[in-house]
């Protein structure tokens, strides 16, 4: 953290998106966590996808948990709705908020501790009922909090920073998810926005469960030789699949690729996503090739980073539950009252 | 690009926008962090020692640090964006401070033989009396005039400048005991080269005010004044009236000065008239700005035609209407509008149109060679003439300029007269400027400066009330900030010398920088050609005169690019680094001098 709040000056030729607002005003307050935290840089990239992507603050509700990741949405998007939840429970809250009302887009933004130790259970269900929301687990291997004890995901054999080893097995919330039926599942690194930013921006131009592991290094307990969440290792062991670029729809093609190694989506919101492939033959909409690759790669002690799995004919929870095609808040009584004749050809057809 | 070389002084020195503008090159932020501390002698001694006068600048100077602060290219563009008040901040250290004279240095115990002449005792020469002094020279100072302060006496109105704040700083150099010759014009340069003096030194300004030729200037002679000739005698207390009707002819700060003092000596409609547009003035905004709030007119686009007279009293001026008109080769040239001539009456006009340089009393064959301007070849890093003892400097080396550059100019003749009289080359063996950088980090998130940003817009100085003004040609305009108005000005501040120092190999490219600059002044990529990279900043570069600050390869292989250009000097982007890759440390430069460069 700092003593100084940041300034409000800015850079004179800073550009301005469709709403009129610059990615400052996508801000929140001063982050409070470690310097150097890749959690930081993750609250950035949000900011700088809510701004290429135009979105209105308050039409944003982001929810957390506990921890050093559950922080972070009081350091980004000010202007938003927020809910700072029990430990482990916000994919219950977001679940409820996204059955009263459909209209918001749903940030969850949660960590290794929180989401796959105490809200593990909590995390499963949440992507399996389908709710449409964008989840990151900012995923850094420990508890950072309380010191940096191993957490669920750090790797086994892994080295902590008093020199302990880890004995014990990981979880790999990346394949859970896609286990589970999470229908957009990406991984990326803190250290690098290029990928972060257009990943995020996919994600929440998704209409279903869209989960984005970030491997985020913690500077203060996970930083060190032998860690596998540390910048270094992350960066050396970092095998991209695929580049993502999201463009507003209708705008001008600006790079070309070579062909063949270009794939072009049409995203739910009218948006395309140009995926550029890295490794030649991975699908990222064949769910059991990439849960297949995963694992290969995994066992070589590769980090499989970039668009792992989208499915583009999504659909989410209330599309499971058909509700009403409104925010209940609304309805007003005309809507949910259907009056005593209603009520008696109701009662008369389940009589 | 090649990585940032920031072992070369002018790298920083260049992010110093306010000091790297300064002639003298005085270390502005430093001075101004003490005035904010409330070390207002210490405050006034930095000055002292690089511009030897605080008190009167702090008046009276052309501030070229305050156009070029950073502070005016990042505050908000809706609103105008303001530099820090510099120049009246020197002049709280000037006001507030204690009794320096103890802090001043003594007059040599010793003398070292060498005999040094200088002509002129305006700021110029003063300047190079104060650097040779305690060395042990011995300085003979003349001058036409009975005191000495030369054109800050003589040209500057008692209005901005009291006698008192001249005299205090001008007393500090003759306190050093020069010899003074007052009161003895030198009428011959031959006469001055036989006394055998090991150096001389020319500071006697431009000291010829520009005539303005045409019809009636020899009928209404009687009432029509040359400017700076005129200022002189109002000084002197040879005028005290003027008509009640005055037209000043010219926009320079001269003819600002003409037309403040007239308002004070009768002239109830004074007009100023200018040949070309308002924004064309050669005065500073400032006195403009002055000038109109005593109720003076400023009519542009008029060229002075005829002075109209009736048996040889001044009546009036007959003015030609002009326009502004860019021909083919794009320069602009002022060409009659065909409108009707303009008459304006008068009883009094001052010509304030320009100042010249004349030396009539430097014979052609004493070495000192002149160009087809009749100027003198004048070196201009060492002030040297063709004749190697013979030195220019002020007004009196390259024409007419301010205050500012003639004590600049004063400190290189010195150092070059006392390089000469040691024997030295005066162009290669020159002193470097004395520099230093240290780091200003005290804890996590503590630094030896106030690294918050003010939000606070430009503080005008409160002026005394015009009614009492306009009375007394003596009684001083401005009346300065006070503390807490100095204060909260001081504050305003950036200290870019407190510098953004990156140490590559340390770091581990988090971003943690990037995203938390408030100015978007930080970007990771791949390194390129200068044009290239400039298109792949993070925010774009505004001014390519500002430089980017580029590392060597990182890990990545990406370099680290920063346009110093809207660097706010916040420091957040070191506080937010955890491996001390970037660190805040402050650049202080000494611009060269004799009394500590030469003599080492």
């Amino acid at each position: 953290m700092t003593y100084i709040a940041k300034p409000k000056l800015r850079h004179p030729g800073i550009p301005v998106n469709k709403l009129g607002f610059t990615h400052r005003d996508y801000e929140g307050s001063i982050s409070t966590l470690c310097a150097g935290c890749g959690h930081d840089s993750i609250s950035f990239a949000i900011i700088q996808a809510c701004f290429e992507l135009n979105i209105e603050p308050h039409r944003v509700a982001k929810l957390s948990g506990i921890g050093c990741s559950s922080k972070t949405p009081d350091y980004l998007l000010g202007q938003s709705h927020g809910f700072n939840s029990v430990h482990g429970r916000m994919p219950s809250v977001l679940t409820g908020a996204n059955l009263a009302n459909k209209e918001l887009l749903y940030l969850g933004v949660s960590g290794d501790g929180d989401s796959a130790s105490i809200g593990l259970g909590q995390f499963v269900h949440c992507v399996r009922r389908g709710v449409n929301m964008v989840y990151i687990t900012e995923n850094n291997g420990v508890y950072g909090l309380t010191k940096g004890q191993f957490s669920a995901t750090a790797d086994k054999g892994s080295k902590s920073k008093a020199g302990g080893f880890n004995a014990d097995s990981p979880l790999d919330l990346v394949s859970m998810a896609l286990m589970v039926g999470a229908t957009f599942v990406g991984r990326s690194f803190s250290g690098d926005k290029a990928q972060m930013v257009p990943l995020i921006m996919a994600a929440m131009s998704h209409p279903g469960p869209a989960f984005i592991d970030i491997v985020s290094p913690c500077v203060a307990f996970n930083n060190h030789a032998g860690s596998t969440k540390a910048y270094d290792f992350v960066r050396e062991h970092n095998e991209a699949v695929n580049r993502l670029d999201v463009m507003e729809p209708r705008e001008a093609i600006k790079v070309e690729y070579a062909p063949g190694t270009t794939e072009e989506v049409a995203l739910h919101d009218g948006s395309t996503l140009r995926l550029s492939k890295v490794a030649a033959d991975y699908d990222p909409f064949d769910r059991i090739g990439a849960m297949n690759y995963l694992q290969s790669r995994a066992a070589v002690g590769e980090l499989v980073t970039g668009l792992i799995y989208m499915d583009n004919a999504a659909k989410d929870m209330h599309a499971n539950l058909n509700t009403v095609d409104a925010a209940l808040n609304r309805l007003s009584e005309k809507d949910l009252c259907p009056g005593a004749a209603g009520l008696a050809a109701y009662n008369a057809a389940h009589s | 690009m090649k990585p940032t070389d920031i072992a070369n002084p002018d790298y920083f020195h260049k992010v110093v926008d306010c000091q790297w503008a300064c002639p003298a090159h005085t270390p502005v932020p430093e001075y101004i962090r003490m005035i904010a501390a409330g070390r207002y002698s210490d405050a006034y001694m930095v000055n002292w020692h690089s511009n030897v006068f605080p008190g009167v600048l702090g008046r009276t100077c052309d501030r070229p640090c305050e156009p070029a602060c950073r502070r005016g290219r990042v505050e908000e563009v809706t609103k105008k964006a303001e530099p820090v008040a510099i120049c009246r901040l020197k002049r709280v250290a000037a006001d507030n401070k204690d009794d320096v004279k103890d802090r001043m240095p003594a007059p040599a115990a010793q003398k070292n033989g060498k005999r040094v002449a200088l002509i002129g005792a305006g700021p110029a020469s003063l300047t190079v009396a104060r650097d040779l002094l305690p060395l042990g020279y011995e300085v003979v100072l003349y001058d036409g005039d009975a005191n000495a302060g030369g054109m800050m006496r003589t040209q500057i109105p008692k209005f901005r400048l009291p006698e008192t704040v001249l005299d205090e700083e001008v007393n500090y150099i003759l306190d050093l005991k020069p010899e003074l010759r007052l009161g003895q014009k030198i009428t011959s340069m031959k006469d001055l080269l036989a006394e055998n003096y090991d150096a001389i030194f020319v500071g006697c300004g431009a000291p010829r005010g520009r005539e303005l030729e045409i019809p009636g200037r020899k009928e209404a002679g009687a009432n029509i004044h040359i400017g700076i000739d005129w200022l002189a005698s109002v000084s002197f207390g040879h005028t005290t009236r003027i008509g009640k009707r005055v037209i000043v002819l010219g926009g320079g700060n001269t003819a600002m000065d003409c037309c403040r003092t007239s308002r004070r000596l009768g002239g109830e409609q004074v007009n100023v008239v200018v040949r070309s547009g308002f924004g064309e003035m050669k005065a500073s905004p400032w006195e403009k700005e002055d000038a109109m709030h005593e109720g003076i007119p400023i009519h542009n686009f008029l060229v002075p035609a005829e002075f109209l007279h009736t048996n040889g009293k001044l009546t009036g001026v007959r003015f030609q209407k002009v326009k502004a008109e860019t021909d083919a080769k794009g320069r602009r040239n002022l060409v009659p509008s065909g409108e009707p001539d303009l008459v304006m009456e008068c009883d009094d006009v001052l010509v304030a149109v320009g100042q010249e340089n004349a030396f009539p009393w430097i014979e052609r064959d004493t070495g000192v060679e002149f160009d087809k301007w009749n100027m003198p070849k004048v070196s201009p890093t060492t002030f040297q003439s063709t004749n190697p003892r013979v030195f220019f400097g002020g007004d009196a080396a390259f024409g007419p300029k301010n205050i500012i550059w003639a004590v600049a100019h004063g400190h290189d003749a010195a150092i070059s007269i006392d390089l000469l009289c040691q024997g030295k080359d005066v162009a290669t063996q020159r002193p470097s400027p004395l520099v230093n950088l240290s780091s200003q980090k005290m804890g996590i998130h503590e630094w030896s400066y106030g690294n918050d940003i003010s939000n606070d817009h430009r503080f005008k100085v409160p002026h005394a009330p015009i009614e009492k003004t306009l009375k007394d040609v003596k009684l001083e305009v401005e009346l300065g900030f006070d503390i807490a108005q100095a204060f909260a000005e001081a504050e305003r501040c950036l200290n870019c010398d407190v510098q953004t120092v990156f140490d590559t190999p340390k770091c581990i490219e988090c971003d943690a920088c990037v995203d938390i600059c408030p100015m978007d002044c930080i970007t990771f990529t791949a390194n390129g050609v200068e044009g290239d990279l400039r298109h792949r900043l993070t925010a774009p570069a505004l001014h390519p005169d500002q430089d980017l600050y580029i590392s060597s390869a990182l890990k990545t292989g990406r370099v680290m690019a920063k346009d110093e250009d809207l660097c706010l000097h916040c420091g957040l982007c070191a506080e937010r680094c955890p491996t001390g890759a970037w660190d805040m440390q402050k650049f202080l430069l000494n611009a060269p001098k004799t009394e500590y460069a030469c003599r080492r």
